[in-house]
């Protein structure tokens, strides 16, 4: 059986995206772990620590940041969380100074909203509706 | 004046318009995501961004560069130029 334990995304510098997903954002760091250059560094939900990390990994890869750019250009998020109210979330996260490029948006299954990450990825965070 | 008429002749291109009329000032990822999931509209990122280049065309549509972002706003001073032309009887 496969199942998702680790996902990642790509930021421009580990320790300034470590302080936004875990103060801004509000997850949880889990692993650190130094690895030459740079670290083996996961964040977890609050509500499940248990549950998938995301590995914050160096966009050192001379292609992630001309990869991530074309996405920001475009406005496509890197990845989606789920949250349980994204109006809520974006209330508080942009009294935290949080930029959204996109409003919560009804789109019919699913509400959305697209936010800068600070570490060069669009995020989308989205609750079912319903 | 053509080029207004051309661009709201495609159902596409006013569901483009009506989306920026609920939301101004969208990415192209948010005006294909409500294509997508409002409309049942699903034309390739390529295909909505030559809508977006007829409409802007028209001048219906504008963009503005902020920073890393590009936003497309609605201008919907052009469709005057319709009104003008064959003017609105007010309503006895």
């Amino acid at each position: 059986m496969i199942r998702i334990t680790v996902t990642s995304v790509f930021v421009d510098d580990q320790d300034k995206a470590l302080a936004f997903y875990t103060d801004v954002l509000g997850f949880v760091k889990k692993h650190d772990v130094p690895m030459g250059e740079y670290r083996w560094l996961t964040v977890v939900s609050a509500k499940d620590p248990e549950g998938t990390e995301l590995l914050l990994e160096p966009s050192a890869h001379p292609a992630a940041t001309p990869f991530k750019e074309a996405l920001v250009a475009d406005g496509i998020p890197f990845t989606s969380f789920g949250v349980d109210d994204v109006h809520a979330e974006f209330e508080r996260l942009s009294a935290a100074g949080v930029r959204f490029v996109q409003e919560p948006a009804d789109m019919g299954p699913v509400t959305v909203a697209t936010l800068d990450d600070t570490c060069g990825n669009l995020i989308q965070i989205a609750t079912m509706n319903g | 004046m053509d080029a207004v008429f051309k661009a709201i002749g495609d159902p596409t291109r006013r569901a483009v318009l009506d989306e920026l009329v609920d939301r101004d000032g969208q990415t192209l990822f948010e005006i294909c995501s409500r294509l997508t999931m409002k409309h049942g509209l699903t034309s390739s990122r390529q295909a909505i961004s030559q809508h977006l280049a007829v409409l802007e065309e028209a001048g219906l549509v504008t963009t503005r560069r902020e920073g890393r972002y590009k936003f497309h706003h609605l201008d919907t001073t052009p469709l005057r130029s319709i009104t003008e032309r064959w003017p609105i009887r007010e309503q006895s």
